[in-house]
């Protein structure tokens, strides 16, 4: 789908018709801070970039880019870390920054209803002040929309215990790529009909524009506590995580770190960490207060028989405060010491943590690239951080390479490639791997049943079949072709 | 428990059959929610053949069985490790199966406070309704590859395939439980039970039934001690029977045949003014009232407080028995339900008549 130059023209035209002439940039150089998400090894310029501020308006954006066949491409904060909202270069970006409002916080129903355009953090803030707060906490909370958390079905550190986004929302409003509003869910538990919910959250903005969002708010726990623990054996670090979990303890959060992560982090906000140590675990417990001491009582017995070399727990909420900052700092952190990194983002069955982690060392040894772990070991979601110098020649191909093959070895072990950042345009190969083209096919059909004419972030999250064959053709996995009853070219 | 066995292969062959022939068939499983949903049409078709756990490590927290596996063999053998099924789902009259457990979606007491049978969907097997078997999720607690169709599955009444098997998240089961017991009015009932869940308390159900707000705790035994210090209210001794008839509706207030509504609503949404008799369930969430009331009254009551009703059990069941959809909604789903059963082979029906 070749866009020519006049009917660009009569797209921005369209556009400033509905829209004040500020809300429609298409200018090179106001296109330019767009060009990229999180992931900005992928960059592509739109044909506009449109910032509405009324339902009203996004409505409208989206009945002319129906009507002249354009592709949508929402975008939130742009802290996405697999391309989802890079933009199309036949496509209009449509922006959901302006929508900030915080329409209610209703605390007798534990609820907040807020525009798409509103960041994580804002939430806990205006819940505050009766106790509550939005659960989900992605290290980029300070940062990114709600909006963005529903496209991506984002997780954080509390996620063990509490949830992820889908496990969070109770409502949303969406408009469909051809202006139809729906109402999906509200203020109660659950709504009639099939669980709209459910495929709206997480699906990476394919299925349709979220311009409001109900969330679930929760009573913030009377104490959290967390320990520090040490170890000189990344290993026996992922054998204590079984062993909390095995006692039946369920924490708030369980978080990684190896070696790289800690000092980078430790360089950076001076958390006090071990830096000599292989790898640390935060544990966190939180609850009501007695329930609190007993289990910390039993998660530093548990470390200490795991073999941890030394276990702390913070004194007081200050330090607490500081072993987090380091954890939530630790991207930025390694970013200060190599020019680029990429992150990963493969979950697995916890009971292979150990393995896989030596694999990935074996890896980043025959590959010459260092890599950092960082990551929610509670959840056997890993982010291991590829160090790479992307002005090197080839340097980037050998890293996405390598990236390439964390993931075969996270779905081998019965994991998958993306734990919450979504596929994108990213991990778009590696669904070929995890998926077979039944599946997909299946995916393609719900898409369809939104959006039958494809345009909303075409490309992104679900490969085609056609997309798969030439992947497979280029990446023999296992020794075997990926879909061998697939025709290749 | 009987013993495991796989007929994935037999359902398959069966459907496929069943495609040709242009012959509908109704998903049977245990049958203990035969009475929920509009009246099913079509050939039965039984999964329960389809059973056995295939996978359950404990230190995983994460159990994967076949749809036809009885509920209580499940929770049986997650008992032996301390652990449950934190959803609480219900068994009815016994016979109830995991797939009719994720098929109906329906969660017990615990669900306001420990999340929703979806919400511990991890993954699953179907056959649809094109007659492929097709895996979706998986076994790990993350996953966010492609669009979330196991969760999507839950609560869809077998609509849209049949469940082969299903992962689940499983939680320890708590160190102890107390259920406390308040006299007060409908009204005072619900407005405690919001405040309550609005403060860091450990709650894991809270049930108005006959003038008594029913409350129940879970966690250490020192965290309920310092719980009940604050809360007041009398120790009630029979607790596990009262939040097992309170799930299984085998409580007093479940018999008689007058026609059950279940009405979902905002927790702290006020008595509604409608006649009738009412339990008050998931703090003030799920309200279930006994009437002859007509549906558009209820109904009409039940959206402008923001929510919906479903006709549960008895009633007109050739009827409206969920909540009428708006039109831009219910061609969404028309055309999802095509997506997965385009021959429209599969329990129709059964929630909507044009599904
Ligand atoms: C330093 C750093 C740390 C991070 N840590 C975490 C973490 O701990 N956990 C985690 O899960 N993620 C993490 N992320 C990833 C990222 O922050 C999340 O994916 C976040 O939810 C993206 O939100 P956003 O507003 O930036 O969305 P964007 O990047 O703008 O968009 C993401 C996707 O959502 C779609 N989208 C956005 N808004 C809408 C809308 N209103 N309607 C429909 N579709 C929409 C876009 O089309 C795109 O596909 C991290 C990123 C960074 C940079």
């Amino acid at each position: 789908m070749k866009t020519l130059a006049s009917d660009t023209q009569a797209l921005i035209t369209a556009l400033h018709r509905i829209l004040p002439s500020s809300a429609v940039l298409s200018d090179a150089e106001d296109l330019r801070p767009y060009e990229c998400d999180g992931l900005s090894a992928y960059r592509e310029l739109p044909l506009a970039v449109c910032l509405p501020e009324t339902v009203e308006q996004v409505r409208a954006v989206l009945r002319v880019c129906h009507d002249m066949n354009v592709p949508v491409v929402a975008r939130g904060a742009g802290t996405g870390l697999s391309g989802g909202a890079l933009p199309l270069a036949n496509g209009v970006v449509l922006s959901l920054a302006k929508f900030m409002r915080i329409l209610e916080v209703d605390p007798a129903n534990r609820i907040a209803r807020v525009q798409p355009g509103v960041r994580n953090l804002a939430i806990s803030q205006a819940a505050a002040p009766y106790g509550l707060y939005y659960a989900p906490d992605p290290s980029s909370q300070i940062a990114c929309t709600i909006g963005g958390n529903v496209a991506e079905n984002s997780g954080g550190v509390h996620c063990l215990k509490y949830g992820l986004t889908v496990h969070n929302v109770l409502g949303l409003k969406v408009l469909t790529m051809d202006g139809e509003l729906l109402e999906i869910g509200g203020a109660a538990l659950d709504a009639p009909g099939y669980d709209l919910l459910a495929l709206m959250t997480g699906s990476e903005g394919l299925l349709g524009v979220i311009v409001e969002v109900t969330v679930k708010l929760l009573p913030k726990p009377e104490r959290a506590q967390v320990v520090l623990a040490a170890f000189d054996d990344v290993v026996k670090a992922g054998e204590a995580v079984g062993s909390i979990i095995g006692a039946g303890i369920v924490p708030g959060g369980l978080e990684m770190m190896d070696n790289l992560a800690i000092r980078a982090a430790e360089d950076f906000i001076h958390a006090g960490y071990p830096v000599d140590a292989a790898a640390i675990l935060l544990c966190e417990v939180d609850g009501a207060n007695e329930e609190v001491s007993d289990q910390i009582l039993k998660v530093r017995e548990i470390l200490k028989q795991a073999g941890a070399t030394e276990v702390r727990t913070a004194r007081g909420e200050a330090e607490r405060l500081k072993f987090w900052a380091g954890r939530k700092a630790a991207f930025p952190a390694v970013g200060r010491i190599s020019p680029d990194y990429y992150c990963m983002d493969g979950t697995i069955p916890r009971k292979r943590l150990s393995e896989v982690l030596s694999r990935i060392a074996e890896l980043s040894k025959e590959y010459g690239l260092p890599v950092a772990n960082v990551f929610h070991a509670g959840d056997g979601n890993l982010h291991p951080l590829i160090l790479y110098d992307a002005n090197k020649p080839g340097e980037l191909e050998r890293t996405e390479e390598f990236g390439g093959k964390i993931l075969d070895l996270c779905v081998a072990v019965g994991g998958t490639i993306t734990g919450e950042h979504g596929v994108g345009m990213e991990k778009i190969g590696q669904m070929c791997h995890q998926f077979a083209p039944a599946e997909l096919t299946q995916f393609h059909a719900v898409k369809h049943a939104f959006d039958p004419q494809g345009l909303l972030n075409p490309g992104k999250a679900v490969p085609t079949l056609h997309r798969c064959a030439e992947f497979g053709a280029m990446h023999v996995h296992g020794g075997k072709l990926s879909h061998p009853e697939l025709e290749r070219f | 428990m009987t013993p495991d066995t796989d007929i994935s292969a037999a359902l398959q062959a069966n459907l496929l059959e069943a495609i040709a022939q242009g012959s509908p068939v109704q998903i049977v499983s245990g049958g203990s929610k035969t009475f929920y949903g509009r009246a099913p049409q079509g050939e039965p078709l039984s999964v329960t053949g389809h059973r056995g756990v295939i996978s359950y490590e404990p230190t995983e927290l994460v159990i994967t069985a076949r749809a036809g596996t009885r509920l209580a063999d499940v929770e049986a053998l997650l008992a032996e490790h301390n652990q449950m099924l934190p959803f609480e789902p219900p068994h009815f009259t016994g016979n109830a199966t995991l797939g009719g457990a994720i098929a109906t979606g329906l969660s017990g007491p615990r669900r306001p406070y420990a999340g929703s049978a979806r919400d511990f969907v991890l993954g699953i097997k179907v056959l649809t309704g094109k007659g492929e078997i097709l895996s979706f999720g998986g076994q790990v607690m993350k996953n966010v590859a492609g669009f979330d169709v196991s969760r999507f599955m839950a609560g869809s009444l077998g609509t849209l395939g049949i469940l082969l098997e299903i992962s689940l998240k499983v939680l320890p089961r708590p160190e102890s439980e107390q259920t406390l017991l308040f006299e007060c009015s409908a009204l005072e009932a619900i407005q405690r039970m919001n405040a309550w869940a609005g403060q860091p308390l450990p709650l894991s159900g809270a049930v108005f039934d006959g003038g008594r707000l029913y409350l129940r705790l879970s966690g250490s035994t020192a965290a309920l001690n310092a719980a009940r210090e604050k809360l007041g209210g009398e120790l009630f001794a029979d607790g596990p029977a009262f939040w097992r008839d309170a799930r299984d509706h085998t409580c007093t207030f479940f018999q008689g045949d007058a026609p059950l509504w279940r009405v979902s609503v905002p927790a702290a949404t006020p008595p509604l003014d409608l006649p009738g008799e009412w339990l008050i369930d998931w703090g003030g969430a799920q309200r279930w009232l006994k009437t002859s009331c007509a549906p558009a009254t209820i109904r009409e009551l039940t959206a402008k407080a923001g929510g919906h009703a479903t006709l549960f059990r008895g009633g007109d069941r050739q009827g409206a028995v969920f909540h009428p959809l708006p039109p831009a909604l219910m061609a969404l789903h028309r055309r999802l339900k095509a997506a997965f059963d385009p021959h429209g082979i599969l329990n129709l029906g059964r929630m909507y008549s044009d599904l």
